[in-house]
């Protein structure tokens, strides 16, 4: 059985080794990036079916943030929104017969984390400047600065862990099913696999919006919220 | 020598992941009662409940896969085994 921590090159460009997952990744970039780039190109104003789902998914993603972090959801959603759809394109990958999701390797997750993190002190010094933001390890007391430094490094490592283990795990046990008992039996855990994908996708984005608000939260009035939005949920 | 560390990895791999899952186990139950029973209760606001409880679920469920990678590690990835 092939260990899931380890990964081989696929092809090699010049001296890089490029591995599956990395391939898989920039598919799903240039599809969604493509996507994106050619479904924008005709806006009107009265919206086509396409577009329709296009604002459906914003205005929801919008939504979800004005929740979590009682702000305006504009600076973030490209980022988050980003997060989200990558990650729920990754994990669902799979339903194309030989691809395998590149979340199931810890180097996209452990990429994916980085990004969170950066962006977690990017937008906090942007918030609250380079010496208020460092201010903020030091809340409520001193004495919490090492535990708060600690805290920013596990709460990184956990998010790495916790999309690697559930979507690897998945992909194992459909790998472990497959070896014993063939045609059609995986077929339920795979569907199980598809929720286990958006729920991880919808958690990771969740957690990176907390993340981000958490660091830029305090000395900011909460937007108003559109009634229009919240009766829709 | 190196049979009796793989037999040990092996033990103790499953050791870390069945103790590892009684605790997260008995956690999300009480999170998915609690949840239910505030749920039964104010039903307006199941929307902000759910949303909560599923990273509630996330944080918890953290634990059983940090069992799951030591496994993991134990298998794969042993700095004992060649």
């Amino acid at each position: 059985m092939q260990s899931p921590l380890v990964t081989e090159a696929l092809f090699h460009l010049g001296p890089v080794p490029i591995t599956a997952p990395v391939a898989v990744t920039w598919g799903i970039l240039a599809v969604l990036g493509g996507g994106a780039f050619v479904a924008t190109r005709r806006l009107k104003l009265v919206p086509g079916r396409g577009q329709a789902l296009l604002e459906t998914i914003v205005a929801t993603i919008d939504a979800q943030i004005r929740d979590t972090m009682q702000a305006d959801p504009a600076p973030y959603r490209a980022l988050i929104g980003g997060i989200f759809l990558f990650v729920l394109t990754a994990n669902w990958v799979s339903l194309i017969p030989g691809l395998e999701p590149p979340t199931a390797h810890i180097e996209t997750d452990a990429a994916l984390a980085l990004i969170v993190f950066a962006a977690t002190i990017g937008y906090g010094i942007k918030a609250r400047g380079l010496v208020g933001y460092l201010k903020t390890f030091a809340e409520p007391t001193w004495v919490m600065i090492p535990l708060n430094v600690v805290e920013q490094i596990t709460r990184t490592f956990s998010l790495v862990v916790r999309l690697f283990g559930n979507i690897m795990s998945g992909v194992f046990v459909i790998g472990i099913i497959l070896s014993l008992a063939g045609l059609l039996v995986p077929i339920p855990l795979m569907a199980l696999d598809l929720l286990t994908g958006a729920v991880q996708a919808y958690i990771f984005a969740v957690l990176a919006t907390v993340f981000i608000g958490a660091a830029v939260s305090e000395g900011e009035a909460p937007a108003p919220r559109r009634d229009s939005l919240q009766k829709e949920r | 020598m190196d049979n009796l560390i793989q037999v040990v990895s092996i033990a103790s791999a499953a050791l870390a992941v069945s103790f590892g899952a009684i605790g997260p186990a008995l956690g999300e139950g009480r999170a998915v009662a609690a949840a239910m029973d505030a749920i039964a209760r104010q039903p307006e606001s199941a929307g902000t409940l759910s949303r909560t409880l599923f990273v509630g679920l996330a944080m918890i469920e953290t634990m059983a896969i940090y069992c799951l990678v030591i496994a993991l590690l134990v298998l794969f990835a042993n700095p004992f085994v060649k």
